[in-house]
């Protein structure tokens, strides 16, 4: 499988509130997202996921190390690498189809075919009934799937996803969990998806890596293979509550929380 | 008792847990206002105050009458029709106009000014927003004037301008500027940085990204601005007029007030009252019109 994004050796540096020193919130990341993956990342509150995905969106621009698209160097933002935010990033001026269709009018798409597109990754996200509705009037897991088609609509290689289940009630984002899966095996693209939930992280990673605080890197990684077997079943609770899952979702919980304690100790 | 379709049970807890002040007014705002009418109609019947302090509402209403020429209006209107063959009730007016060329002129200079502050104010508080040198620029003048009450620098656009016309419009000018730069600056602001991060990752330019996406949020502040300044250019312009000018309601009241016509004065009031009150009503729709998603998000 060929790599998409390459990351080697990032390191991003904050200044420091008080100004003096700096805050280490990368140190030595490196990590290749190839074809068709999955990628989960997990880890305590502070330990740079954020970080990392905006210096894969071109947000950041990283103090060390080298970003690389297919070879070539990444330098900011652009459409194949499209972005899904946890909240307040669609545009309220905007209705559903108008949101959805914004990024290829931002590249000049004739009106006809950026409309075409845009109904098609709504009906991906089984909005196709809402293309009028304004967005205020959506409720918080809609807004999510216009999110998420508005991204797939600019047809990126590569979806970053930060916490976008995160503001969402646990039904909701039960349901968003299956659809994002479904849109990704129908759509093949590259995915990195922060999360805070453990269960989340197993049920729909390829890989799962895990990050700890200060210097924030990746500790631990994982090939899963959970999400295969809800397709193959369509079950997604029976497969949440698998003795393997269990036992796995146990191991994951106790090196974050062990990293934690181990925080607090001096 | 329980389903006694009046009891007010339920929507009683609502008003003691909602919002404190929630609720609806409008009988208790009608209520005020007949109080006030009334007492005005009953202490000028018993003749408590004196006319010359307190016209009575019959008083102010043939006032009205005569100076809005509507007996000449209405005549002009039938003989249009047909119905009359000659116009014989005169048109009076007061300080040589009618009452709606004194609305007019005051009308004209109030939305000239405003139509100028809107296209400078606007691109200068966005540029404000977005800008550090812009708002290097304009920040010391437009902080230092703001504060400032337009009768107190009236004087000074006398000296510059004249008691013409365009120091009238200077001055309403400048009472409109501020607030309109200062919500287009604040408007700026209000886009989220994902919005902003959200348009980049799908390819905007630096232009897109400012067109597209900062000035569109920065829109409900801009009419909130603009909702601001032209009640404040009304009130300013009114205070412009009783300097020096033929025509312009704040005219009307001043030389009112120097023959002691009372009735008069009480009218150019009501009249100002009421254009301020149908500019804010205008603002208001145009609100709803233009930003619906204001508030919601
Ligand atoms: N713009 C910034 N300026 C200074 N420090 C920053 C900045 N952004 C992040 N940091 C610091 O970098 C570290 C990592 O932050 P980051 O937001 O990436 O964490 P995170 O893993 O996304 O946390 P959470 O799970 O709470 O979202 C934190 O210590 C944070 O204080
Ligand atoms: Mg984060």
């Amino acid at each position: 499988m060929s790599t998409i994004i390459s990351l080697s050796h990032i390191g991003m540096e904050f200044p420091s509130l008080d100004g003096t020193g700096s805050v280490e919130a990368l140190n030595d990341v490196s990590i290749d997202f190839l074809e068709n993956e999955f990628v989960v990342a997990l880890g305590a509150s502070g330990c740079g996921k954020t970080t990392l995905l905006n210096v894969i969106a071109g947000f950041l621009r990283p103090t060390s190390g080298e970003i690389l698209h297919k070879g070539a160097p990444v330098t900011g933002p652009g459409h194949d690498r499209g972005v899904v935010f946890q909240k307040h990033a669609l545009f309220p001026w905007m209705n559903v189809v108008e949101n959805t269709e914004f990024g290829l009018k931002l590249q000049k798409v004739g009106k006809e075919e950026r409309r075409d597109a845009a109904r098609a990754n709504l009906g991906l996200v089984g909005l196709t009934d809402f293309e009028n509705y304004p967005i205020y009037q959506l409720s918080g897991g809609m807004q999510q799937r216009v999110g998420l088609a508005r991204a797939l609509t600019c047809n990126p290689e590569m979806l970053l996803m930060d916490e976008p289940l995160g503001a969402l009630d646990a039904f909701t984002r039960e349901t968003m969990q299956e659809l994002i899966l479904n849109v990704w095996r129908q759509t093949q693209k590259v995915v990195f998806f922060i999360t805070h939930s453990v269960e989340e992280a197993l049920f729909m990673a390829t890989r799962l890596i895990v990050m700890s605080p200060r210097p924030g890197r990746i500790t631990h990684e994982y090939k899963l293979e959970f999400y295969r077997r809800f397709f193959e079943s369509g079950d997604a609770r029976a497969v949440k509550s698998s003795p393997e899952f269990i036992k796995m979702r146990e191991e994951v919980l106790s090196i974050i929380y062990g990293e934690e304690v181990g925080e607090q100790m001096p | 008792m329980r389903l006694n379709p009046f009891s007010r049970r339920t929507s009683k807890v609502v008003d003691q847990y909602g919002a404190p002040g929630s609720g609806d007014a409008t009988i208790i705002n009608i209520v005020t206002i007949v109080v006030i009418l009334g007492s005005w109609w009953l202490v000028t019947h018993l003749e408590l105050i004196r006319p010359l302090f307190l016209p009575s509402p019959e008083q102010v209403i043939s006032k009205f009458n005569k100076i809005a020429c509507t007996a000449h209006y209405y005549e002009s209107f039938l003989t249009f029709l047909g119905i009359m063959s000659e116009v014989e009730a005169e048109c009076e007016g007061f300080s040589e106009h009618a009452l709606h060329q004194h609305i007019l002129w005051s009308l004209y200079r109030v939305f000239l000014s405003f139509f100028l502050a809107v296209i400078t104010a606007v691109p200068i508080g966005i540029a404000m927003g977005m800008n550090r040198i812009a708002r290097g620029v304009f920040d010391p003048p437009i902080e230092f004037y703001r504060p400032i009450p337009p009768l107190a620098y009236l004087p000074l656009t006398i000296i510059w301008f004249g008691i013409g016309e365009s120091g009238k419009i200077f001055l309403i000018y400048l009472a409109c500027f501020a607030p309109i730069a200062i919500n287009a600056r604040a408007g700026v602001r209000s886009v989220s940085i994902e919005q902003i991060h959200a348009a980049y990752s799908m390819g905007a330019t630096r232009q897109q990204v400012v067109w597209q996406v900062v000035i569109k949020a920065a829109l409900p502040e801009i009419l909130t601005g603009m909702r601001v300044a032209i009640a404040f250019g009304w009130t300013t312009l009114v205070a412009a007029e009783m300097v020096a000018a033929k025509a312009g309601i704040g005219v009307m009241v001043l030389n009112a007030a120097r023959f002691l016509a009372t009735d008069i004065v009480f009218l150019g009031i009501v009249v100002i009252g009421a254009v301020a009150f149908v500019f804010d009503l205008m603002m208001r729709k145009i609100e709803k019109a233009l930003v619906p998603w204001k508030g919601k998000v």
